[in-house]
């Protein structure tokens, strides 16, 4: 089976994990028109290669995590904490396993 | 374009000849070395007046009714590897039309009808056998959505019902519907003229009947890009050399988005990858097809009394169309739920084919905002049943220029608009 890393817990089968789908911009909820809205709902790059995508490790520390995937091989080049808030703006240096404070964050 | 003939139903311009009792017998009776070839290999024109990209079912079929229904004839079908070997070559042959929303059921009961004739249209057997279709319902939700789809069916004229355990048992015998089982059977929707259908013949014989009416296949042939001017496509780009045409229509499913980004169409589709397995044969015993949400699997025995099984799509995007051992347990372990008494069986083999799945599990048909560009992409896992339909109706926008009603609703800009056509509760079992 697949393996994830998840920065906490380290390499676990892929079946532990909740898929995100790709990274993307939330617009501004208070500013944003409906057409804005709805392309980020709905629309994907979708690429074949490269893809940053969000994960949750749904059976075991359940924390929200970020890797970087070849979508046509499934090779992982990269697993991180997130290095964005929901809202869009930056975590900055609060990005380390350590002191980001997941349970606020709902996707 | 101009439309020669008049949009037609069901009917072949005229016969598709080559085949026939008295060919079988005078070529059986010779070397059989003489058979005609099903369909031509050409050189790569300069221009065509529509290249479709995409030699599948859907593909082919569009080509089909385009040359057959509308006189359009100068058609190059692309594809980059073998006719059908694609989706048309890997989903599990079912076709039904029992559907959640009017529109869906009025655009899924179009294409069963156009299979039901297709044979003859063809002049090619596609082996539909209507064998009828269950849906079978673990729960109080399901059976209310069971309800739910049956009444909006009747009301446009589907056979279908919601029947219980004991009928259930009298279709499929194999099915276990006692009450101690982890997932009890409280019912299930019926829907006769469901079935499955030899998902190979149907590429053949859309192939044979495009290449008797003059369309071009083009096998080893793959698009590299597609050129526009002023908002309108001008060139595509293959391996083999580059082709002028002012309309493309992208008959993908899989690299669908791949093909949108030549002209920077965006849509809403993630891909990922439906694996199915299928055992070793054994005689008939199971005539139904069997579905189950709950267990996440499908279950029919094939004319050469194989059993196929299919599931829910992988449960994230990927281009990759590997198998991998825990789809095959979990599976195993569903089967076994449903139908005990197969635990001897062995699987023969298992297999990968890619899915654009939509948020709406709707597929996206029609014109975009590149002139000349077109969509028949989007087909999550109900392309093979829809192949008929989707390549008459693209055949008619393309010839008339206007999108008819019946794919009205699936327009790619639907999502923008916020107009979706939610069947996510009868089009897949990966919920």
């Amino acid at each position: 089976m697949m393996h994830l890393d998840c920065p906490w817990c380290g390499y676990r089968n892929v079946s532990e994990f909740g898929y995100l789908g790709e990274l993307r911009e939330r617009p501004d909820p208070a500013t944003t028109t409906r057409e804005e809205w709805r392309a980020y709902l709905y629309l994907r790059r979708n690429p074949a290669g490269r893809l940053e995508e969000g994960w949750y490790h749904r059976a075991g520390c359940r924390r929200y995590f970020e890797a970087v995937r070849d979508t046509t091989d499934n090779t992982v080049s990269e697993t991180r904490p997130p290095t964005r808030h929901p809202d869009g703006h930056d975590e900055g240096e609060h990005a380390t396993a350590g002191d980001l404070d997941v349970t606020s964050v709902s996707v | 374009m101009r439309s020669r003939a008049r949009h037609t139903i069901g009917r072949p311009a005229r016969k598709i000849a080559g085949f026939s009792a008295a060919a079988l017998v005078r070529h059986g009776l010779g070397e059989a070395t003489d058979w005609p070839r099903v369909w031509r290999a050409h050189e790569l024109e300069r221009s065509y007046d529509v290249v479709i990209v995409g030699g599948g079912i859907h593909g082919l079929a569009a080509a089909y009714y385009l040359a057959s229904r509308h006189g359009i004839t100068n058609v190059a079908v692309l594809e980059k590897g073998y006719l059908g070997g694609g989706g048309s070559g890997r989903n599990t042959a079912i076709a039904r039309s029992n559907y959640l929303t009017p529109e869906g059921v009025a655009f899924y009961d179009r294409s069963l009808k156009l299979y039901e004739n297709l044979s003859a249209e063809l002049n090619f057997n596609i082996m539909f056998s209507q064998r009828g279709h269950m849906t079978l319902a673990h729960n109080d939700s399901s059976l209310r959505t069971m309800r739910w789809r049956a009444e909006v069916n009747k009301l446009q004229g589907i056979e279908s019902e919601v029947i219980g355990p004991e009928e259930i048992k009298r279709l499929a015998p194999p099915i276990d519907v006692s009450a101690d089982t982890r997932f009890p059977i409280l019912g299930a929707l019926y829907h006769p003229p469901g079935g499955i259908i030899r998902h190979d013949a149907v590429v053949w014989g859309y192939a044979r009947g495009a290449d008797r009416y003059g369309v071009q296949l083009h096998q080893q042939t793959e698009v590299l890009g597609i050129e526009t001017s002023g908002g309108q496509v001008q060139k595509v780009r293959t391996s083999r050399g580059d082709i002028a045409t002012k309309t493309v229509l992208n008959c993908t499913a899989g690299w669908s988005s791949l093909i949108n980004d030549m002209v920077g169409v965006r849509a809403p589709i993630t891909t990922s990858p439906l694996q199915a397995a299928v055992t070793e044969p054994v005689k008939p015993f199971l005539d139904a097809v069997v579905v189950s949400g709950s267990l996440h699997v499908y279950v029919s025995q094939t004319a050469r009394g194989e059993l196929v099984f299919g599931a829910s799509v992988d449960p994230f995007a990927q281009y990759s169309m590997r198998g991998s051992l825990d789809f095959i347990e979990g599976l195993a372990g569903n089967v076994l739920t449903l139908m005990p008494g197969l635990s001897k069986m062995r699987l023969l083999r298992q297999w990968g084919g890619l899915c654009d799945m939509t948020p709406d599990y709707s597929p996206l048909m029609g014109t975009t905002d590149v002139d000349g560009f077109l969509v028949d992409i989007g087909w999550g896992t109900y392309g093979f049943k829809a192949g008929p339909v989707s390549g008459e109706q693209m055949a008619e926008l393309i010839a008339t220029g206007r999108t008819p009603a019946l794919i009205e609703p699936f327009g790619i800009g639907r999502f923008l608009a916020g107009r979706l056509v939610g069947e996510k509760g009868a089009a897949s079992v990966g919920h």
